[in-house]
């Protein structure tokens, strides 16, 4: 029997899947195509000047917002884990304030603030006119960060206590500070953990950054609302605005891949192991 | 006579309401190999661990060098240390796990050099130099890149001791080096930890192997529910117990 062909189970269910997969594509790029949309519209908007500005808005504003979020989240992270209750209960009170309410609200409010405090101020050094200060920009920045922050640091608290026990007391037993162990063996490893899903709010962050249109930052919804409502092209516009999301989107998963990857270092699977051997005999060169 | 290197006296320890160190008193002379036997849960690991500070007691103190550690006498009373000090105090005293906790994300080389260029502020050059002069006395030289996830057990383990030789401590203390090692590593490990006996370093060892405690120990102490129940030298606690859980556990263990 041993020289008979072997054949193996036939997978029926994805060809149709498949088939049905194209079916439905075909059917709905031909309503597209067929809809009322304008597509000669939507290529002369899409590389509209005031649709760029939006688009380098959002490519700008995401990265600042999520590092506030990952700076401060890093931050009330290690309070709540603190054996200090007084910085304990802050970032929890914290957490609870900033995840408890819509962001939207969280912008509208940061927006307004010169209705509670119209001047910020310094006692004796400076003093200026919250209005000022508080532009459409650094509204988004403020709300968009510390919203996130309050998410990023139950993700950063779940990644390092993720790290197993025995690499702190390893770090103690060495004689390394708190600050050490934490920066040095503890972070490193909970990265791990962490750049996933932190990965995964970075794109939501793009996203989000739409929501400060409601707050006049020109961003790429702005831009394109500001367009339609001049030439009434609504999806046409909004289908622009889409394009641009998905193709940041896009680029940030590709990013996050080969971050992933290399943070896997000394942990890992039989094939990057290989390539790690491979590695080591270089650097022992 | 010397003081002894470490004095431990009327040590208590409680998890909880759960006592699990009472009253213990021991004293460990310069180059003493002291191990530490019994069944598990009889407080072995939590007494060392008390030795460099891990855990703290809630009675009773632990000198090395005649320095109280953790403590400090002021005024007629106890202060606590500051942190910077128990870490300082921790430094000069070596540990080696049951589960090794190498660093998974640095080489063999990288987990050696940390401690010393980051606590001792030593120059990385070095500090390379001297944890290759480790590498060689644990015999894996040839694994001076490799990863954590790279080495056997038993490799593993050499490395760790390497790494807390690295810091020149004056104690090593040992939680059961060769427990979690499959038998045919537990040999290569033994084999390090006899030639740093014979270099005159004070080792604390909680072990299972009572080969090892019988050849390499001046003092076998014994401990059964947080006591230590008997203790002396090897020939006379492992051969003559006098006490009847020390005859029973050895029994057991043998068998």
């Amino acid at each position: 029997m041993l020289h008979l062909k072997r054949v193996r189970q036939p997978h029926y269910g994805r060809y149709l899947g498949g088939l049905i997969l194209i079916v439905l594509m075909f059917l709905i790029a031909r309503a597209f195509a067929g809809g009322k949309i304008d597509w000669e519209i939507v290529g002369e908007f899409l590389t509209a000047r005031s649709i760029l500005n939006g688009l380098v808005k959002t490519i700008i504003m995401a990265p600042l917002a999520m590092a506030v979020g990952v700076v401060l989240g890093l931050i009330f992270a290690l309070m709540r884990m603190s054996e200090n209750p007084v910085a304990r209960y802050s970032a929890i009170l914290y957490m609870w304030i900033f995840r408890g309410s819509p962001q939207l609200l969280q912008l509208f409010l940061w927006f307004n603030l010169a209705l509670i405090f119209p001047v910020i101020a310094i006692p004796y050094l400076f003093e200026i006119s919250t209005v000022t200060v508080m532009t459409p920009f650094v509204a988004t920045l403020l709300g968009l960060g510390i919203c996130q922050s309050a998410y990023t640091a139950e993700v950063i608290r779940a990644g390092i206590l993720s790290v197993d026990t025995g690499q702190g007391e390893a770090a103690d037993a060495l004689g390394m500070t708190r600050h050490q162990a934490m920066r040095r063996i503890i972070l490193p490893q909970a990265l791990r953990g962490i750049i996933p899903p932190v990965g995964n709010e970075f794109i939501g962050m793009v996203k989000a950054t739409s929501l400060a249109s409601a707050i006049q930052f020109t961003e790429i919804l702005n831009a394109a609302q500001r367009i339609y409502y001049v030439n009434n092209y609504i999806i046409e516009l909004l289908i622009v605005a889409t394009f641009w999301y998905l193709l940041v989107v896009s680029a940030l998963t590709v990013g996050q891949y080969f971050l992933e990857r290399r943070l896997s270092r000394g942990f890992s699977s039989r094939t990057s192991l290989a390539q790690r051997s491979i590695e080591g005999g270089k650097a022992q060169r | 006579m010397n003081a002894p290197k470490i004095v431990i006296r009327g040590l208590n320890k409680y998890f909880g309401s759960l006592q699990v160190l009472h009253n213990i008193n021991l004293d460990i002379a310069e180059g003493d190999i002291v191990c530490l036997i019994g069944p598990s849960g009889s407080g072995k690991s939590t007494l060392l661990r008390c030795v460099n500070q891990l855990e703290r007691a809630e009675d009773g103190l632990i000198w090395i060098d005649g320095v109280p550690q953790g403590w400090k006498e002021k005024a007629g009373r106890l202060v606590e240390l500051p942190t910077v000090d128990v870490v300082r105090q921790r430094a000069k005293i070596g540990m080696v796990f049951q589960r090794f906790n190498l660093f998974p994300h640095f080489t063999a080389l990288e987990n050696i050099i940390e401690a010393p260029i980051r606590v001792k502020k030593i120059a990385r050059r070095d500090a390379e130099a001297r944890a290759l002069a480790l590498l060689d006395k644990v015999g894996l030289r040839d694994k001076t890149h490799a990863y954590p996830s790279q080495l056997s057990g038993g490799q593993q383990q050499r490395v760790a001791i390497a790494r807390a030789l690295a810091m020149e401590p004056d104690v090593m203390l040992f939680d059961e080096p060769t427990s979690a090692l499959d038998p045919e590593l537990v040999a290569e490990v033994l084999t390090v930890m006899r030639s740093l006996a014979e270099s005159g370093m004070t080792m604390l060892v909680v072990t299972h192997e009572l080969g090892f405690a019988r050849e390499v120990a001046n003092k076998v102490v014994f401990m059964d529910k947080g006591s230590i129940a008997e203790q002396g030298e090897p020939e006379a606690v492992l051969f003559a117990p006098r006490n009847s859980r020390t005859k029973d556990f050895i029994s057991s263990v043998l068998r």
